[in-house]
């Protein structure tokens, strides 16, 4: 199963490095992780995205919080806002340009660049819209494409802050 | 106070009450040796390796409770210090490890003798530090200091550069607490006062409910000190005792309670209690590999209930039904409230009959001297009252086995990455922790050529420990799987009469003895327990001596062949 951690981390450099290093000695498959401050600029919040079973995610959030940098971790919830963001260059021709851009609107995608024979596609959203993007503009010759993996935050007053060590 | 860097770390290990540190002197720890020559109220013991410094301060810790320091340069010096720091780490062995460091502008162009340490050693230290800003390094020291003593111990390095010893800083001394303390402090969220007690409750419940109890011991009853309070909970519900290598020490060998280690070299009636236990209450133990073998046939029958300060640790290995994280010694003085008394039962009688019927015994002997009768004599010339370290093999078990230990800290020997090469060194750092009793280092020859070159130390400070050398001219442990699993071929693992282990003595200054027969025993082990000097003992050995019982890798454990 698919499960989606928030991880608060001290803003050091070797940080990323350590985490990343303990996903694969210990045979954990990360599926994407995106990193970046926080509204406090000591802590920096990595959003893991890890496939596995309960046990494993057990493991997972245990083993990360022996990592002396690591400050706190939660498993977000099915029901977060979760967000990737993707930016896709796919091969235009005349022909196919204005087929191209009623899919983007459809999708409510961006066209961020446009030359002769491609556009570049900016497009926000969970990973299935992403990923159905994709297949629509797979046809038509995506040249280059890169995703941030997710990013999530919990609904309400659901939060994951350093402070909260308080008795549950 | 204006001090530089390498006196800053000087003016931290003071904080700390380090006493000993154990070291090798290279270019970018030159200025942290400088500080050190005015520092008389340090000892430096130099060793003839870096490996053997981590080993040394290993043994120190382990014997004595304390942090162990180590200091070794950059490079070559750091990366010798690998296997003693995966050593500690799995062993949660508190532990220190300075590194020096090419200066802060020389980092990342491959200057010479640089390596990334932190980078090298992020899998085996419980943190580490490559210290970039001078004036955060007091800060750092204690951090490390910390860290290394806290929770469930273990070795933190801190990498400094050369430029950052010679910065001058500004220096505060503070007022440390040095005792371990049990809590970790840097995830306190674990530890909830809720969760500890509604766990408690359900492992009260589970022992009051139980008929066939069974209290397997590891080492964090060792390093939570808690001895005392497992001998009165054991007694207490009636529940046999075993133990794993590491929990060696932690129940009285002496107690009728205590069956010995479980696992691969478990005794029979241990793995039989195991197996046939209706709850196993694991005291600071991690349901290792070679305790578990296989997963599914372990204490199949019995509601296991952990208690361990390592998260982690629970569901690990196994799945636990009861998890209760927490210190050891706490936990256990929290049951021991609790729960109520048992009174002795078939139980009992049963373990008694399983141990009158398989009891631990030399096999038929192969040879005219034998391990099994060396090291009860051992005992016996020791009173139990030596610290014994070992090297990895057969030397190992055979200790675990026949030696008796009756108090913590008395068993020092490389569990979790059985380090060959590791019982010398440690053997060191224990003579000089403890200097009032006596150290022997039981070792195989094989593993005792590993590092043998730490005579040098032994002779330096002319430390009184003995080695014990199992010699039987192979690796036995491997020749002992490749009899029995690989058709007795025995590739690569007969090592011939290369060394003569009396002019290596010699060559040290250490008195030699060389044992041929059972009968020699008594009259070496009197001679050399009036010595207060080093000593070397060869014990010539069959090479077919075995270490028995054991479990086939990946049976049960009742499936045993002896």
């Amino acid at each position: 199963m698919r499960h989606v951690l928030g991880v608060l981390v001290e803003n050091q450099p070797g940080v990323l490095a350590k985490v990343a290093g303990l996903f694969s000695r210990r045979g954990f498959n990360i599926e994407s992780l995106a990193v970046g401050t926080t509204e406090d600029p000591t802590v920096s919040r990595m959003t893991i995205v890890v496939e596995g079973d309960e046990n494993v995610i057990e493991q997972v959030a245990k083993q990360l919080n022996k990592l002396i940098d690591v400050i706190r971790v939660a498993d977000i919830a099915k029901d977060s806002v979760a967000r990737e963001l993707a930016l896709i260059k796919v091969h235009t021709t005349p022909a196919t340009r204005n087929e191209i851009i009623q899919i983007v609107s459809v999708f409510r995608a961006q066209v961020v660049d446009i030359s002769k024979d491609s556009l570049i596609i900016e497009i926000t959203g969970d990973q299935d819209k992403v990923s159905a993007l994709q297949e629509m503009l797979k046809d038509f010759g995506i040249k280059e494409m890169v995703r941030t993996g997710i990013i999530a935050v919990d609904r309400g007053n659901r939060l994951i802050k350093n402070n909260n060590f308080k008795e549950e | 106070m204006k001090i530089t860097g390498a006196q800053a770390v000087v003016e931290c290990l003071r904080e700390q009450n380090v006493d000993t540190i154990f070291g090798f002197p290279g270019g970018a720890v030159l200025s942290i040796y400088d500080a050190l020559y005015d520092a008389k109220d340090i000892t430096h013991i130099l060793t003839a390796h870096e490996q053997g410094a981590t080993h040394a301060a290993d043994g120190y810790a382990r014997a004595t409770g304390k942090v162990g320091v180590v200091i070794a340069t950059s490079g070559p010096g750091a990366t010798n210090t690998v296997t003693g720091i995966a050593t500690a780490y799995m062993d949660s062995v508190p532990m220190v490890i300075f590194t020096g460091q090419v200066a802060s502008s020389l980092l990342g162009k491959d200057s010479f003798q640089e390596v990334d340490i932190t980078g090298v050693t992020a899998p085996i230290t419980k943190h580490n530090y490559i210290v970039k800003d001078a004036a955060r390094l007091p800060d750092i020291i204690r951090k490390a200091f910390q860290i290394a003593r806290t929770g469930r111990p273990g070795p933190v390095l801190v990498d400094i550069p050369k430029d950052v010893q010679n910065t001058v800083i500004d220096y505060q001394k503070i007022k440390v607490n040095t005792d371990y303390i049990s809590e970790d402090t840097f995830h306190p969220h674990f530890y909830t006062k809720a969760r500890i007690e509604k766990s408690v409750n359900e492992a009260v419940e589970a022992i009051n409910r139980a008929e066939k109890p069974v209290i397997y011991a590891g080492g964090g009853v060792n390093i939570s000190q808690a001895s005392r309070q497992l001998v009165a909970f054991a007694e207490k519900i009636k529940a046999p005792v075993t133990c794993s290598l590491m929990g060696m020490g932690a129940f009285p060998s002496s107690h009728p309670y205590f069956m010995g280690m479980v696992g691969m070299h478990g005794t029979r009636f241990s793995n039989y209690a195991v197996s046939n236990c209706d709850v196993l209450i694991a005291v600071g133990a991690r349901f290792s590999d070679r305790v578990v073998s296989k997963v599914e046939k372990f204490a199949p029958n019995a509601t296991i209930i952990h208690i361990d300060i390592d998260p982690a640790e629970i569901g690990k290995n196994v799945n636990t039904h009861i998890p209760v994280c927490g210190d050891v010694k706490k936990i256990l003085e929290k049951l021991m409230d609790m729960v109520d008394e048992k009174a002795p039962n078939g139980w009992n009688k049963q373990i008694e009959e399983w141990k009158k019927a398989h009891p631990v015994k030399s096999r038929p002997a192969k040879g005219k001297l034998t391990p099994q009768f060396i090291l009860e004599k051992l005992y016996q010339y020791t009173k139990g009252n030596a610290i014994i370290c070992t090297e990895v093999g057969q030397n190992q078990m055979w200790t675990a086995q026949f030696y008796r230990f009756d108090e913590p800290r008395t068993f020092i020997s490389s569990g979790g990455l059985g380090t060959m090469g590791y019982g010398l060194g440690a053997a060191i750092g224990a003579c000089i922790g403890r200097p009032d009793r006596r150290v022997i280092n039981v070792a195989g020859d094989g593993s005792f050529m590993m590092n043998s070159t730490e005579l040098a130390t032994v002779s330096r400070y002319n430390l009184p420990v003995v080695q014990l050398v199992l010699n039987n001219r192979s690796l036995g442990m491997v020749r002992q799987w490749q009899k029995l699993f690989y058709n007795g071929r025995v590739s690569y693992s007969t090592l011939g009469a290369e060394v003569d282990f009396i002019k290596l003595a010699d060559a040290y200054g250490i008195k030699g003895f060389r044992l041929t027969s059972n009968g020699e025993v008594d009259d070496v082990f009197t001679e050399t327990f009036n010595l207060d000097r080093p000593v070397l003992i060869e014990c010539v050995i069959h090479p077919d001596e075995m270490v028995y019982p054991m479990v086939p890798p990946g049976a049960a454990i009742d499936e045993i062949i002896d």
